[in-house]
């Protein structure tokens, strides 16, 4: 019997309460046309092994990014994890410990995760990272919430090479507390002047670098412009392998680094989980969302993990606390810091170097089919390409090929009027013959 | 010559001409322990009576500062920054937190004086 703990009496008060009919007009924003009407449609009972089969053969219906050359990027990225890092993972010591932040029985766990941070503020250039976010979405969302607190303003500019998805998280996020968000319009090829959108009112300029179409921007300019405005930077990144190899943002000036860390140690896993990377100044650390780990000493003078800062998070502030999220990507921080150690600083600048060729290969290629046309200048390990005609067309007749083509920039911006655009990306998995069989099959295509 | 006069939210106020000099008592820091940090208002920031104006955060707590009159922000103790554990050291003196323009000076009188002060701490303890 199932457990209904609201009663026709409790419903019938919550739905009079906040003035609706029935439970089927909380969905009265659903077109009518694509709502369901009736229940679906299952057999009362099947054996597990028909079960099994019957899944597996929608399963093969999908074309995995891994069972073919993929190109897809614009947020996340496949790489290759190795079978090292699954298997630490799965460490009963780390699996099995979900939150226990106590310092007595979790001293491993703490350890991992003060060296997370210490890998994050190595990689971004600044002072002090937390202990991750949920992923480089929400962890810029809080950023934007952040400089508010810390410059007392209540506007925030987005770049329009912040990827779309981050912007809409900014936006909801934002329009919960009544701030202004300007969003530019989208800039393909990183032309837009954002200093001129500095204002006195604005708190923080949000840019992203490699921005969503690619393009590697210099953000020293941006950064002394907003020093001067007193408004701060956030930097973006979604590919966090470009930290291997160009300027970090804290080098060039960013007051907060906010980016998606799954392209280390983490799959593609349907979109996530992911984990959102987060640092900034140390004079900003107050304000600074989530979980942080530090370094003390017990009281025989041992070395030893705590957590610190506490009193800025929910359990102790309640509703004044510095942000809502009073948590980490724990075991997906945990896979980013297993591959970072396995890689060294050696190894990602190496795999850094391996994306950037495996790319600007692929660039010479595309530019070498009639009719097609590389947009970007400078790069990491994706651009945008024009095409001849609409690039979703195109993204489908490549995949009945057999190849991920990438991104139509009309999936994420679809009233920009660049239906012919295509974000593509090449990380160390795509081989030679990945790089050369996509240009011939464009080419066939076309 | 300063008047000081006392609030039950154990802050003190150091009342020089239309000037309030904020802070908290020898009780309250003892009983908040170790201060590691205090969050300042903006100067110019126009506060009523009773409005939460600072955090003072300790090793174990963190606590809102209420203004004991209303007024407005001229001056804050931005030495708090480098040495927050003046507040345990010199509550009264040098780990003060703020210095307010008194809007309505009827409002001291609504405060403790010393003695009402102390006879408060016996009747809570």
């Amino acid at each position: 019997m199932r457990y209904l703990p609201h009663s026709d009496a409790d419903r019938a008060a919550m739905l009079a309460h906040i003035g609706v009919a029935s439970v089927d007009d909380l969905f009265a924003s659903i077109p009518a046309a694509k709502r369901l009407k009736k229940l679906v449609d299952l057999p009362l009972a099947r054996s597990e092994i028909e079960v099994e089969r019957e899944l597996a053969r929608l399963a093969a219906e999908n074309t995995s990014a891994g069972s073919v050359p993929s190109f897809v990027g614009a947020g996340a990225y496949r790489h290759h994890v190795p079978a090292t890092v699954d298997h630490l993972i799965q460490r009963s010591e780390f699996l099995t410990s979900y939150t226990p932040y106590q310092p007595e029985i979790a001293q491993g766990t703490l350890q991992v995760l003060f060296e997370f941070q210490t890998q994050v503020a190595a990689l971004t250039g600044m002072d002090v990272a937390n202990a991750s976010m949920y992923d480089g979405s929400t962890g810029t969302g809080e950023a934007v919430l952040m400089a508010h607190r810390i410059t007392r303003r209540r506007k925030a500019v987005l770049s329009g090479g912040l990827h779309r998805h981050y912007a809409d998280v900014v936006r909801t996020l934002s329009g919960m507390a009544g701030d202004e968000v300007v969003t530019l319009p989208a800039d393909m090829t990183a032309g837009e002047n954002l200093i001129k959108a500095l204002d006195p009112t604005v708190s923080c300029i949000v840019v992203q670098t490699p921005d969503v179409f690619g393009n590697l921007r210099d953000l020293s300019k941006l950064a002394e412009a907003c020093k001067a405005n007193g408004s701060l930077l956030i930097a973006v990144f979604t590919e966090a392998v470009s930290l291997g190899l160009v300027e970090s943002p804290g080098a060039m000036g960013a007051d907060i680094v906010v980016g998606e860390g799954q392209s280390i140690g983490n799959g593609l896993n349907f979109g996530g989980p992911y984990v959102g990377l987060f640092a900034t100044r140390q004079q900003y650390i107050r304000q600074m969302p989530g979980r942080l780990c530090g370094e003390t000493v017990d009281a025989s003078g041992q070395r030893g993990f705590v957590l610190t800062l506490s009193t800025r998070e929910q359990h102790i502030r309640r509703e004044k606390a510095t942000s809502n999220i009073c948590t980490n990507s724990g075991l997906c921080a945990l896979a980013f810091t297993i591959h970072m150690t396995l890689l060294g600083e050696a190894g990602l600048t190496r795999l850094a170097e391996l994306n950037h060729a495996h790319a600007v290969d692929l660039a010479e290629r595309l530019e070498g089919v009639p009719g097609v046309e590389v947009l970007t200048r400078a790069f990491f390990n994706e651009f945008t390409v024009r095409l001849p005609g609409r690039a979703d067309r195109i993204v489908e007749k490549l995949a009945r090929r057999g190849i991920l083509a990438g991104v139509p920039v009309s999936r994420l911006l679809p009233r920009a009027g660049l239906d012919d655009c295509l974000i593509v990306a090449a990380t160390e998995v795509t081989t030679e013959a990945d790089r050369a069989g996509f240009a011939t099959k464009l080419k066939e295509v076309l | 010559m300063s008047i000081v006069r006392y609030s039950k939210d154990h802050e003190y106020i150091r009342v020089d001409g239309d000037i309030a000099t904020v802070g908290i008592t020898n009780y309250a820091q003892e009983q908040l322990g170790d201060v590691v940090f205090v969050d300042l208002p903006a100067i110019g920031k126009t506060v009523a009576a009773g409005a939460e104006t600072a955090v003072v955060e300790s090793v174990k707590a963190a606590s809102e500062i209420y203004a004991p009159v209303a007024g407005t922000i001229v001056e804050v103790n931005s030495a708090l920054a480098a040495t927050p554990d003046m507040v345990n050291a010199d509550p009264m003196g040098k780990g003060w937190f703020l210095k307010l323009k008194i809007a309505n000076k009827a409002e001291v009188d609504k405060l403790m004086s010393e003695a009402e002060y102390t006879d408060y701490l016996a009747s809570i303890s």
